[in-house]
């Protein structure tokens, strides 16, 4: 196997959730799309793990998983906050700090 | 014979979960009903832990199905219900959405471009990785641990050299455990 078809899967991953975390208006489909990106940089740590034949980018791949878990469960509180406060979980509404 | 299969069922297997993820991936982010998105971040995980398995990472691709399918998953349909997302087709994309693309597609091609300027003739070999799995486990069950050379695994890099982020990582864990349930409370 390339090394590159990893990381190019990875890249698109990545770029998908780029393009949803500026495009969509819903707080939990933002939250959606930044697991895709750190689905990817985890592609990356376990495809450099193979391809050096050593165990740290699985160790750090396992840590950015603990971490992803962590951010969904604040994310998740913080947008039920958002909800509860406008009555919506639409992000463009979040704007009472513009000028 | 044995080393031609061995050789292109990885890379078969490889496109077959690529495709699927990518797909997937796609339909996230464009996906009008919000509960199909979830479901579909369900292929793109369970892709990726098929990758694990591909890349001979078992532990993590095992903890991405735990942790990821079974508990963020699950999470996100907690916040579609909870915040009472509409459940049928809606427009849940806001009006930057071309730009959006653009600044995808362009990080997209400059990516490509470092990566295959990078790292276009590298390989990944597999073999010896499972063979020194192989040989480690059947060592454990014959001998037990008995100074011979036993390559790092898993367990114990975590236990011994990252020992210190792993005690951090866990208290972070119960940080945000902690302000979650005191930022979502009622009171």
């Amino acid at each position: 196997m390339m090394l590159n078809q990893f990381l190019i899967l990875s890249a698109f991953l990545f770029c998908t959730g780029i393009y949803g975390v500026l495009a969509r208006r819903n707080g939990v489909l933002v939250l959606m799309s930044v697991e895709l990106m750190l689905n990817a940089v985890n592609i990356n740590l376990v495809a450099f793990s193979a391809f050096r034949a050593s165990v740290e980018g699985q160790i750090f791949a396992l840590f950015v998983i603990t971490i992803a878990a962590a951010e969904v469960g604040v994310g998740l509180a913080i947008v039920l906050l958002i909800y509860r406060n406008s009555r919506n979980s639409d992000l463009d509404n979040i704007d009472q700090l513009k000028g | 014979m044995l080393a031609e299969y061995s050789a292109v069922v990885p890379d078969v297997a490889f496109w077959i979960i690529a495709v699927a993820m990518g797909l997937a991936a796609l339909r996230v982010v464009t996906t009008k009903n919000i509960v199909h998105a979830a479901l579909y971040l369900v292929v793109v995980l369970a892709g990726a832990a098929a990758l694990y398995i591909l890349l001979t990472a078992e532990f993590v691709g095992w903890v991405q199905v735990l942790v990821y399918i079974g508990a963020v998953v699950i999470l996100f349909l907690f916040g579609i219900m909870l915040t009472r997302a509409p459940r049928t087709d809606t427009e849940l994309d806001n009006d930057q959405r071309w730009a959006a693309a653009i600044v995808a597609l362009f990080f997209m091609g400059v990516l490509i471009v470092l990566l295959v300027d990078a790292f276009g003739a590298k390989h990944i070999v597999l073999n010896d990785n499972l063979q020194a799995s192989g040989r480690l486990t059947a060592d454990f069950v014959k001998h037990g641990h008995n100074g011979q050379v036993v390559r790092p695994t898993v367990g114990s890099a975590i236990f011994q050299q990252y020992v210190l982020p792993f005690e951090a990582i866990s208290m972070l864990l119960l940080a945000a455990l902690v302000g979650a349930v005191a930022m979502a409370r009622r009171d």
